[in-house]
């Protein structure tokens, strides 16, 4: 059995801004631990010799030259903002700082 | 709140400080990472109308896609060449989730446990010689995120900031982040180290011509790393990291502020908080900012949108075929070039001017005329105003500005009036000589008549001149120089006194 506690569901939910109830929070830290578990066993089949995967298509160097393709007009990119002064998106003034 | 500082020699005394950077390079491709839009830290884009230069991934529209830019990587992988790094058979790109306006799609696009380079060292000079090699940890491909601007509260600040203006069309801009490994042993000299480290990557990323490397335009960004621990203690002390240094002399600067402000804090019994720090280029001074979260609460995870980057065997030698001198030794070959003695060439390192110096000279001025120029006058202004003198004018102004001397258009005054004109943005030096009217006069009758009434005003010279004391004229030189506005050859002026004088 994984460890997943009521304490790390309510972080990862802080940090992915979902708001949840405690009844919330009581079912997905039962789900959770349910999921790591399923995870624990295929990494028990998944011996030393295969290697992690990240991508079910063994492919790679998927590239573009550097040329300059289109861009978007200023109607185009304010289209769907809530709020913007026609030069710049307008957001709500966010305590902390830039990552 | 006014930090309370220890002197940095005691700080020294009680404390060992151990340094670590994390230097951000924008790559000068024609597009972003990810995405053909144009890419303002290429030349063509600069200076362009906010959000203009984005498409639907800038944004982070649903449905849009990344492709890598084969250029960035190949600019990446010289890069991690150039820091004499391995470059991974298979390296590939992660999400760094996060929540901030400034990354619309609610992560950045990075690289985690596969970088693209990893494990090398780079060998700086201090500048009285000493040799430093600053061991890498990694260099990683990124993207760079849009750029806020606060508005209302206090300086553009974000404490009490009412909303915030967001441009979006850094987000996507190619980015390499070099990590340095803990570097240890600094000592006295951690400020002068930090400075000189960050000029080395700067030196390293103009000569492989991959970026324009201009810290105040944001191409090379560095976050300093400082943790002190007491005399004999083997564990390592609590850090800092400051950002927001945007200059060469900042960096210097900060690495010597948080030494003084960290050693009062732990002599006074104190903790150090593991946080970022703000970087205050006004008052010197450094102010808290975010506490610094755990990495894992970034969750990193592989970005399944993309394909792992495997750089070939052949490509990665064929870059390494391609890679500039080291910048040690690219130091020891400019001195000897130049023929400049070790105060002069000190003199050009000190004050971070071997590139100015040397894109001054590539532009057609004799090297001297350049060292005068770059750590004469443009040093004195720069200090003045306090900034670096890169920063004043373009190095290609400093060589036409000695050509119109060596073609005799205008005297070292008159140049240095027309130099105040560049520095103030008024175009080139021969655009600001035609627009203030500014030019040596080589009228010569204008001359002769100026002489001769100078000579007229003071015939008590005239004699003396005339009895042989030639180094009397001086005084009818300063007046004829004066009448003149200063725009005559003082030393054609001389021998039009002569001459004269002698008739």
């Amino acid at each position: 059995m994984s460890e997943i506690t009521r304490e790390e569901v309510q972080h990862l939910a802080g940090l992915a801004r979902i708001a949840l109830t405690d009844d919330e929070v009581t079912s997905l830290t039962s789900e959770l631990s349910k999921i790591v578990d399923a995870i624990a066993e295929v990494r028990e089949v998944a011996g030393p010799d295969v290697p992690a995967t990240s991508h079910p298509v063994p492919m790679a160097n998927v590239m573009r030259d550097d040329e300059v393709g289109e861009t978007l007009t200023r109607e185009q990119v304010f289209a769907g903002a809530p709020s913007h002064d026609g030069e710049r998106f307008r957001v709500s003034a966010i305590l902390g700082e830039e990552q | 709140m006014k930090d309370k500082l220890m002197d940095f020699d005691r700080a020294l005394e009680l404390f060992e400080p151990v340094l670590g950077f994390e230097v951000h390079v924008e790559l000068g491709t024609r597009t972003k990472m990810f995405s053909a839009a144009p890419n303002p830290a290429h030349p063509d884009f600069h200076d362009v109308e906010p959000n203009t230069l984005v498409d639907p991934l800038s944004l982070g529209l649903p449905g849009s896609l990344p492709v890598v830019n084969a250029l960035a990587v190949r600019h990446s992988i010289a890069l991690g060449l150039a820091l004499g790094c391995e470059i991974a058979e298979s390296s590939r790109f992660a999400r760094k989730n996060y929540f901030y306006p400034d990354v619309p799609k609610n992560y950045q696009i990075s690289q985690y446990d596969e970088p693209i380079a990893f494990e090398g060292q780079v060998e700086i000079e201090l500048a009285d010689g000493r040799q430093v090699t600053i061991p890498i940890e990694r260099a990683h491909m990124e993207e760079d995120a849009g750029k806020l601007t606060h508005v209302g509260g206090s300086t553009g600040r974000i404490q009490g900031a009412e909303y915030s203006l967001v441009d979006y069309n850094r987000a996507g801009v190619p980015l390499v982040e070099i990590v340095t490994k803990p570097i240890f042993g600094a000592e006295h000299d951690a400020p002068e180290l930090a400075k000189a480290y960050v000029a080395a990557i700067r030196d390293i990323v103009l000569s492989l011509g991959i970026s324009e490397a201009r810290m105040e335009r944001g191409n090379l960004r560095c976050d300093a790393n400082v943790s002190l621990r007491p005399r004999g203690q083997e564990r390592l002390g609590t850090r800092t990291e400051t950002k927001n240094v945007n200059s060469m002399r900042s960096v210097e600067r900060a690495v010597r502020y948080e030494i003084q402000r960290q050693a009062a804090i732990l002599a006074d019994g104190g903790t150090i908080t593991q946080e970022t720090r703000h970087w205050h280029e006004d008052t010197g001074t450094t102010s808290a900012g975010r506490v610094k979260s755990d990495a894992d609460d970034y969750r990193y995870f592989p970005e399944p949108d993309l394909l792992p980057v495997q750089p070939s065997r052949e490509l990665v030698e064929e870059l390494r075929a391609l890679l500039p001198e080291q910048p040690v030794a690219r130091r020891r070959r400019l001195k000897g070039d130049w023929g400049f003695s070790d105060l002069e060439f000190q003199d050009v390192v000190n004050g971070d001017m071997l590139h100015v110096v040397e894109a001054t000279v590539a532009a057609g001025a004799a090297p001297q005329a350049a060292r005068k120029w770059w750590t004469g006058e443009l040093a004195r202004v720069a200090n003045e105003r306090g900034v670096d003198a890169s920063t004043l004018v373009e190095p290609a102004h400093v060589a036409e500005l000695q050509r119109l001397i060596d073609e005799g258009t205008l005297t070292d005054r008159l140049a240095r009036q027309a130099l105040e004109g560049v520095i103030a943005g008024e175009g080139s030096p021969s655009e600001v000589a035609a627009a203030r009217g500014l030019q040596v006069v080589t009228d010569e009758s204008a001359l002769v008549a100026a002489v001769d009434e100078a000579l007229a005003a003071q015939p008590d010279v005239l004699q003396k001149i005339r009895d042989g004391k030639v180094q009397a004229a001086g005084a009818v030189i300063g007046a004829v120089m004066k009448a003149m506005r200063g725009q005559a050859d003082a030393a054609r002026v001389r021998e039009i006194v002569l001459e004269r004088a002698s008739s």
